[in-house]
This record gives C-alpha cells, structure tokens and sequence, in this order.
C-alpha cells in the first residue's frame, strides 16, 4: 500500500497493529472444518489407491443428483427441492434451504472411471473412486 | 422468500451451547435445521438430520416439550486418512415447546434421506372456527 514517508510513524504502527488484529480474527477457524466455498458440504477420504468423497445432502432426491468425473475433476450437481406446502400454510420458521448446486473437485490423482461407485443413504451421498491403473506409482528397482 | 434458481449455499453446522446437562455420548451435538409451518388441520415439523438412520431417531414429549434426537452411525472409514473435512458427524438435538392446542394422540413422524417430517394434528378447539352472523 502506498504510504508517505512523511506522516508520522505512529499510524504506521497503528495500522500495522490493525492488520495483524484482522490476520488473526479472521484466521480463527478451526483447523479441522473449513467454511465450504458451495454446496453441498464435502469430506474427503484418501489412500493410495481410492479417494472417498461423502457430501451431506438431506432431502435430496437420487434422481436430482448429477455426478460426472472428468480425468481428474469430479463435479457433483443437483437441485434440492422444497416440499410442496398445502394450500394456505404459514411458515413460523424457515431454516432449511433449497435451491440448484454445482461443485467440482480436482482430485490428485486420475480415476479408473470404470470402478467408480456411489451410494446414498441418509442423506450423505459417498462416491469411492479407484485410481486408474495408468497413475498407480510403479517401483522401480535399482539394477546394480 | 428464497427464489428456485438461486444457488444453494451450505449452512454453517449450529452446535448446541453448553447447558446444565450433559451428554453421555463422545460426540459433538448439532442443533439441525427445521422449518415449520402450519395450516389449518396440522403442524409440520421437517428437520435435517443427515447420517442419522431411522432406528436411531428418538422423538419424545413430555411436559409440553416435544424433544428430537437423533444418533449418528457415519464413521470415517477404515484404511483412508482424511484429507478434506467440510462437515462434522455429530448427534442431533432439538427440543420445542408445544401448547394444549395439539392433538397428542395423532402425532405421525416418517423419516426419508436424512429429513424428518412431523406431522402435529391440531386439538378440535384449536381450529379455526367460522362463525356465521345471524341477521336480527
């Protein structure tokens, strides 16, 4: 930021003491749970060979959700519906949202596209995707 | 209020705040997301509990509170190391007040993906009752 050397030292210190009171408010999340930049709300499991996907996403149709894998970018959309009110009714409160969403992943790996198995219960949607036998790590041996 | 084609947004998961009493399981409590209306016959109660399966969903009234609860089953599963995490599993607890004006006896409670619908039956005094004017 462009500052004139010529106005006094304190709002320097001012202001840097504000910035780093905003680094550190604004840093205050848990470590473990990161804000989801869109729904729906993703953990992502890995090992060598699979990545386990689970999205939350109660109320939602099957036949709503779209899922589609790309070489390494899986891409989960959908529609989640609001119930069909009956006629005259009043909401006393409105919590639940509803509405269209699209999310994509980059995975780090390719993903055998053949393997790839989803199931949904509950409300949680779990996508396993196998790596593609192409990107698995080979060894190589050392030949003296 | 909110339009169809708006995208959607995740909520941020509500835990319940610390009260007197406390729980005897590990987990973390979220307070779900309900929405309720009411027409003239019924009250509806719909709450999202994802990860929650049917057999673990306690309803129970008492004292005009009507208590909702729900156990989750989701575990991490076994082999893989977790990368990403966006949501928590955790318990469901959600108490409301109801008054006299509900028929306890009719109270239905169906349970579908992750979202639990109650269906509350008003009294037959508490529904709404036109009354005719008489001329004279």
């Amino acid at each position: 930021m462009y500052r004139r050397y010529r106005t006094p030292s304190v709002w320097r210190e001012m202001d840097r003491l504000q910035r780093e009171m905003n680094r550190l408010f604004s840093s205050y999340t848990p470590s473990r749970l990161r804000s989801a930049p869109g729904y729906p709300a993703l953990n992502i499991w890995e090992n060598e060979d699979s990545q386990m996907v689970s999205a939350e996403m109660p109320g939602v149709q099957i036949e709503d959700i779209d899922i589609t894998v790309e070489g390494d970018t899986l891409t989960i959309s959908g529609e989640r519906s609001s119930d069909d009110l009956p006629e005259g009714a009043r909401y006393h409160r409105r919590e639940r949202a509803a509405g269209e969403f699209l999310r994509s992943i980059r995975l780090p790996y390719a993903v055998d596209l053949e393997n790839i198995k989803a199931s949904f219960s509950d409300g949680i949607l779990t996508i396993r995707l196998p790596r593609a036998e192409a990107e698995k790590p080979k060894k190589i041996s050392i030949k003296i | 209020m909110t339009d169809e084609t708006k995208a959607m947004q995740v909520q941020e998961q509500e835990l319940i705040p610390e009260s007197e009493t406390e729980r005897t399981r590990e987990c973390t409590c979220f307070v779900p997301r309900a929405d309720v209306y009411e027409t003239e016959e019924n009250v509806f109660v719909v709450v999202d509990m994802p990860g929650v399966s049917e057999e673990n969903i306690d309803i129970t009234l008492e004292n005009n509170i009507l208590t909702i609860n729900g156990n989750t089953t989701l575990e991490s599963p076994a082999d893989y190391s977790l990368a990403f995490a966006e949501f928590e599993p955790g318990d469901y607890e959600r108490s409301f007040r109801i008054t006299d004006r509900i028929n306890r006896e009719g109270i239905q409670a169906n349970y579908k993906d992750g979202v639990l619908r109650l269906i509350l039956p008003k009294a037959e005094e508490a529904k709404l009752r036109k009354i005719s004017v008489t001329a004279g």
